[in-house]
């Protein structure tokens, strides 16, 4: 049941994404999260929708296995699309009582739920792709020129791929727990919702207590290797680009120009 | 009484990068007050199997029965099957979480609708079964040493009076004291309260000296399942499997191979005494 959830988790195969310097990666999806907010019109909706999805037959992943990904933030998926039906103003189009869908309600709560879906997805192949450690080392490079002005960007890092290496220690942990609990009775899932919190504590307790014993743990290893940060630290695998790294940037700024193409016609097209 | 395993098998992940056949055409019966012992190497689908004994994971495709009644049945009621067939996961002591032990093993009773009375009067046999002294009862569970916790969680099992009792690896990570301990209180929860037990374990000297069955699992099907006698005279097929027989049967071995006339089916430490006395005195006549 937790197994399910797939932000964050590294889906191993040898596709030309999985390849990529991690920091290409890091900017394209930087990129491709802008061009989310930009695109204008068809031609720009049509644009992104391509480029996602040559990112995901790229990636080698099965669509299922992301798709799966969005079941967590399904919630706020319908929250934002209700949001934005009924409490836009404009042209009413229907009403329920106190609730008017309006036209503009209905675009907003369309484009709203397709950029974030399409967040998700995108920004989902990053982690797919790419090893946390191969993620925060890009991060690390990426944003070492901020260590000039008295940012830690080594440690900021290293809290990151400690994070994300947790999540799926942490959920397995949490099924454990889950199932030794029903082993003994517990019942998650019916009641109401006072009744459900209450019996979250017999997880909620033994999941905290192993988190901490966990960091305890971890720190201490990190301190019999004599770990002090940043300072003076190689990298046994230093980051490198290669030829296909390059290729990837052009690609990249070809598709922002695209973009940045959409939107400018699409403003003079409605201006004209 | 009894719980049947018709070709059972069990699929991680199914469809993914990490899926992985965990069981394979498991077919197995256990019966009423059997003390079985299943071991396997790391992976060899252990865990895996007992899970699906109390209905925590659900086969892939096969059956189980339990009593005689399919629990994957429409109207099978599961949860009344965990509290028949009591699941004691591996290190047991991760899951207390009250701030009492003996609220902690109130937990499982209370859950079965149990009035307040009933649960405690149940806790309190339990923690006696499991043989924690009475002065940790009512302190914090986090404050106990780590066989301490084992016995209070093992309780925590117990207290829901289950007809099977499995513990999956129950003396991982305890001193030889320890081990010893545990394994006598479960052999004499097995005698006294009359319990159908499964021990999983990769410890041979564990299982040999205890069990009266033994399934030894590979790559998650079953390789043999006899009486423990059987099992260790298939010794090469235990050492491919990455397991080994018991280190006296080893001694044995060596012992023979250096001439002195001693039986090589020896299993546990006393069988051993026994087998070089005999030899001994053999000697002594002849």
């Amino acid at each position: 049941m937790l197994r399910d959830i797939t932000i964050g988790q590294y889906y191993p195969s040898d596709s030309i994404l999985h390849k990529l310097d991690p920091r290409v990666k890091l900017l394209g999806t930087l990129v491709y999260v802008l061009s989310l907010f930009f695109f204008r019109g068809a031609a720009g909706f049509a644009a992104v929708t391509l480029g996602l999805a040559a990112l995901i037959w790229l990636s080698k992943v099965p669509l299922r296995y992301m798709v799966k990904g969005l079941k967590a933030i399904g919630v706020i998926l319908v929250l934002t699309g209700m949001f934005n039906l009924f409490l836009t103003p404009g042209e009413p189009l229907a009403s329920f009582g106190i609730f008017k869908i309006t036209e503009e309600g209905l675009k907003n709560a369309g484009f709203m739920v397709i950029r974030l879906t399409y967040l998700i997805l995108g920004s989902s192949v990053l982690t797919l792709t790419t090893t946390p450690n191969r993620l925060t080392d890009g991060l690390e490079k990426a944003l070492r020129p901020l260590n000039k002005i008295g940012v830690p960007v080594h440690e900021i890092s290293m809290i990151m791929s400690i994070a994300l290496r947790f999540i799926p220690i942490l959920v397995e942990e949490t099924d454990k727990i889950m199932k030794a609990q029903l082993a003994r009775g517990a019942d998650f899932e019916s009641g109401n919702l006072i009744k459900k919190a209450k019996a979250m504590a017999p997880l909620l307790v033994p999941l905290f207590i192993s988190a901490f014993r966990r960091a305890n743990d971890l720190a201490m290893a990190m301190e019999a290797r004599c770990y002090n940060g940043g300072e003076g630290r190689t990298k046994m695998k230093p980051l490198k680009y290669t030829g296909k790294d390059g290729w990837a940037y052009l690609i990249m700024a070809g598709y922002f120009a695209g973009i940045i193409v959409c939107v400018w016609m699409s403003r003079n097209g409605r201006n004209s | 009484m009894s719980i049947i395993l018709d070709k059972v098998n069990y699929v991680y992940s199914e469809e993914t990068a990490y899926e992985k056949q965990a069981l394979n055409q498991v077919s197995l019966k256990i019966e009423d007050g059997e003390f079985i012992g299943i071991i396997g190497h790391t992976g060899s689908g252990k865990s895996t199997l007992i899970q699906h004994l109390n209905g925590l994971l659900k086969a892939t495709s096969g059956g189980i029965y339990y009593n005689g009644r399919d629990i994957y049945e429409e109207d099978y009621d599961r949860k009344e099957l965990r509290s028949k067939v009591g699941l004691v996961f591996q290190y047991p002591e991760h899951q207390l979480f009250e701030t009492t032990v003996f609220a902690d093993v109130c937990f499982g009773p209370k859950n079965l609708g149990l009035s307040r009375k009933e649960a405690e009067l149940r806790a309190f046999s339990a923690l006696k079964s499991a043989g924690l002294p009475e002065e940790y009862w009512y302190r914090s569970p986090f404050e106990l040493s780590g066989g301490q916790k084992r016995r209070a969680a093992i309780a925590g099992v117990l207290a829901m009076k289950p007809e099977v009792l499995i513990l999956d690896e129950p003396t991982a990570g305890l001193d030889p004291w320890g081990r010893e301990e545990i394994l006598n209180q479960i052999a004499s929860m097995h005698q006294e309260l009359n319990m159908t037990i499964l021990l999983v374990s990769h410890s041979m000297e564990d299982v040999a000296e205890y069990v009266k069955r033994i399934i030894v699992m590979n790559q998650g099907s079953i390789l043999l399942d006899g009486a423990p006698k059987e099992v260790f005279l298939h010794q090469q097929k235990l050492e491919a499997a990455g397991l080994l027989v018991p280190q006296v049967t080893y001694l044995m071995q060596e012992l023979k191979g250096r001439g002195i006339p001693v039986s090589v089916e020896v299993t546990t430490l006393k069988e051993a005494k026994e087998a070089v006395l005999q030899a001994f005195s053999n000697r002594r006549l002849g």
